[in-house]
């Protein structure tokens, strides 16, 4: 008998599991998140050449690269938010290797997204996906799909006088799969786990709030998970090892069957 | 009158550009203090301590009482034009493409007659003003206009060599967000710009100045100081149409070391105040330092707009005042550097400008459409140094005097 991983190894080679990207690419001018000006900044992702095969270095270019750990696609660990402060394995060197690789459900929110920019995924929205889909599997990672990383410039913060508009997940939603369904994480393809307006929610920025204090992960500026199926997929989010890190950009990673998305 | 100058045509591009040539640069440590007060289009001479003679040209013992003691001070610049030629043959470099050349003699109302440029409406025994205008090479020299103005005056081709005037010259406004772009941006076109590109960073977050540059019909180009690749791709394209650039971006936050804490807004203020200055000078000065002989529409100046702390840390906003002594510092280095291409960087300081983060502040402050009224008019006058409002005024007068006792009056937190 092959062994599961011989099995994979088999599958990944002949191309019946394939390796998708839902990363978007470190660019100078994507956008992060946008606080009042008093408040401390998100940076921006910047590259500076070191050298490039001349006087500064003869045979090699490298560069250096500033960013936040909050820059372009990345991943909240429950230190992140003050509700998460005191967890055990809330930083991201801290958290079990184990966490970075597990099963992954998309709720396909696309729809409601394109009608409504303030669109919030209620458990209503979620118990009518699993009446399709089957009920979300417990320590599953639950990606909201709301086609946003196909906008670009102004329209992905949709920043507008009274802030950005933009989907998320209502605070019932969050809790839900909290409580009832005890997820390993959430993430989003919009510039935070929360939507635009989670400011004015209760509590203020629901997702980040209960998420991290239950322990939870966030993923978001997330992109391509319109390839991905509902259900059946094995997502790869492994954050950098960063001591005491809040969060990290990383690349990542979802498996899914050929042909299933 | 002055026949107005035209637009320049468009350049055959099969001719080589003008390299850059400058007029004679020797002088005397004596003859700088002229430099000095063209740099801020003021008119001095040495006026001797002792028996009070007006001297020139400068010297380092009075031609009268042969006393040491010759301080500049600012006397009238009014005189009689006593004689004039036009010069038609040279060996210089630089006056051999301006040819031909006009000098005269002017007797001063003050006593000395001084040997001048001047201005094509002067006429042979008239009365006239001589202006002290930095030219080509940095140094102060003198140059005879007409007492009242005359029509079309600032664009007599000697005159327009010594000066930064817009007319007709393509202007790049770094920072678009920046509350004063769209009053900058107007003041420019209303002295004749021929177009204004405006610098657009982070498309994706909206504000509210775009709707005024929009009307005015600016230009946008995405340029982010603080993104070197950004910069280097829009010197690439545009360097070479950008004849006077004006460095408008500037971070700022309240504080000093203590009452922040951190180090996270200083970064940002280095960014964007020190390294925002020499990423653009890195990436547009040699462009613009090779156009400088290139006719009606030459590169002309670099516009750094400074806080007036920049001289004297002001300890409400020490941090930010830090960045900006760093950036005027690094504008020496620039004008250095600018030097042999005739380039000419000025700097404009400015005292609490009318914005969010001055808001907390009382009167006076510098409001945008003051600011703007600044530039333009140091621009025309080919200034290095221009002090905007009363309160950059008082502190370039007391930088002057003492920079210690300024020093300490800053620090004291008004208590002084």
């Amino acid at each position: 008998m092959t062994s599961p991983l011989a099995t994979l190894a088999l599958a990944l080679s002949s191309g019946a599991v394939e390796v998708i990207d839902l990363t978007h690419t470190l660019d100078p001018d994507f956008p992060v998140i946008v606080l009042p000006p008093e408040f401390g900044q998100c940076a921006r992702f910047r590259m500076e050449e070191i050298s490039a095969y001349d006087h500064r270095g003869p045979a090699w270019k490298w560069h250096n690269i500033t960013m936040s750990e909050h820059t372009g696609t990345h991943f909240d660990a429950p230190c992140h938010w003050v509700s998460g402060r005191d967890l055990p394995q809330s930083a991201v060197d801290e958290i079990p290797v184990d966490r970075f690789v597990g099963p992954v459900v998309v709720i396909d929110c696309s729809a409601q997204s394109a009608q409504d920019p303030d669109f919030l995924m209620t458990p209503k929205h979620i118990v009518a996906w699993e009446r399709e889909h089957g009920q979300i599997p417990e320590d599953a990672w639950v990606l909201m799909r709301s086609d946003w990383s196909k906008k670009s410039g102004a329209a992905y913060l949709n920043m507008q006088d009274d802030g950005p508009h933009s989907p998320g997940p209502a605070p019932e939603a969050i809790r839900f799969l909290i409580e009832h369904r005890a997820i390993r994480g959430f993430g989003t393809e919009t510039v935070g786990t929360d939507a635009g307006q989670g400011m004015h929610l209760s509590p203020p920025y629901p997702a980040h709030f209960l998420l991290h204090g239950a322990g939870k992960y966030g993923l978001q500026c997330l992109c391509g998970l319109d390839r991905l199926p509902p259900t059946g997929a094995v997502l790869m989010a492994a954050p950098l090892k960063i001591r005491n890190g809040t969060g990290s950009p990383l690349r990542v990673l979802a498996m899914i069957e050929k042909g299933t998305a | 009158m002055t026949d107005p100058l035209q637009p320049p045509v468009k350049k055959n591009p099969q001719k080589r550009t003008l390299s850059p040539t400058r007029p004679p640069e020797s002088r005397s440590r004596a003859a700088l203090g002229l430099t000095a007060a063209a740099a801020e289009g003021r008119f001095a001479l040495q006026c001797c301590a002792e028996c009070g003679e007006v001297q020139y040209p400068p010297r380092d013992a009075c031609s009268s009482c042969l006393s040491t003691d010759l301080p500049w001070r600012d006397v009238s610049p009014k005189g009689r034009l006593i004689a004039e030629t036009r010069i038609r043959a040279t060996t210089s470099l630089y006056f051999r493409d301006r040819l031909p050349w006009r000098t005269g003699t002017v007797q001063l109302d003050v006593g000395p007659s001084v040997i001048c440029h001047v201005h094509g409406d002067c006429e042979r025994g008239a009365r006239v003003v001589l202006w002290n205008r930095l030219d080509r090479a940095g140094q102060g020299v003198l140059i005879a206009v007409p007492e009242e103005r005359t029509q079309n005056m600032q664009d007599d081709p000697q005159l327009r060599a010594m000066t930064s005037d817009p007319k007709h010259r393509r202007v790049l406004i770094t920072d678009g967000r920046n509350p004063n772009a769209p009053a900058l941006a107007k003041a420019l076109l209303g002295a004749g710009a021929a177009a204004v590109f405006v610098g657009e960073g982070e498309k994706w977050r909206p504000y509210p100045e775009r709707a005024a540059l929009e009307a005015l019909g600016v230009e946008f180009l995405p340029l982010d100081v603080t993104d070197t690749s950004s910069v280097g791709r829009m010197a690439a394209e545009y360097g070479g149409k950008v004849d006077i650039l004006i460095n408008n971006a500037r971070f700022i936050r309240p504080g000093g070391v203590l009452a922040r804490g951190d180090t996270g807004f200083a970064r940002d203020e280095i960014e964007v105040n020190y390294l925002g200055l020499m990423r653009l000078a890195q990436g547009f000065g040699p462009a613009m330092c090779s156009r400088t002989g290139d006719g009606v529409n030459s590169a002309v100046a670099w516009v750094n707009i400074l806080a007036a702390t920049s001289l004297s840390n002001s300890p409400e906003m020490g941090c930010f005042s830090a960045s900006q002594a760093a950036a005027r510092a690094l504008s020496q280095s620039l004008r250095g550097e600018f030097r042999a291409a005739g380039l000419r960087v000025m700097n404009t300081y400015v005292g609490p400008t009318e914005d969010d983060w001055h808001q907390p502040l009382p009167p006076p402050k510098v409001t945008p459409n003051a600011l703007a009224r600044d530039v333009v008019k140091g621009l025309q006058n080919g200034l290095e140094d221009v002090y905007c409002g009363d309160v950059a005024k008082d502190m370039a007068e007391k930088f002057r005097r003492d920079p210690k006792v300024l020093e300490r009056e800053m620090t004291m937190g008004g208590e002084a």
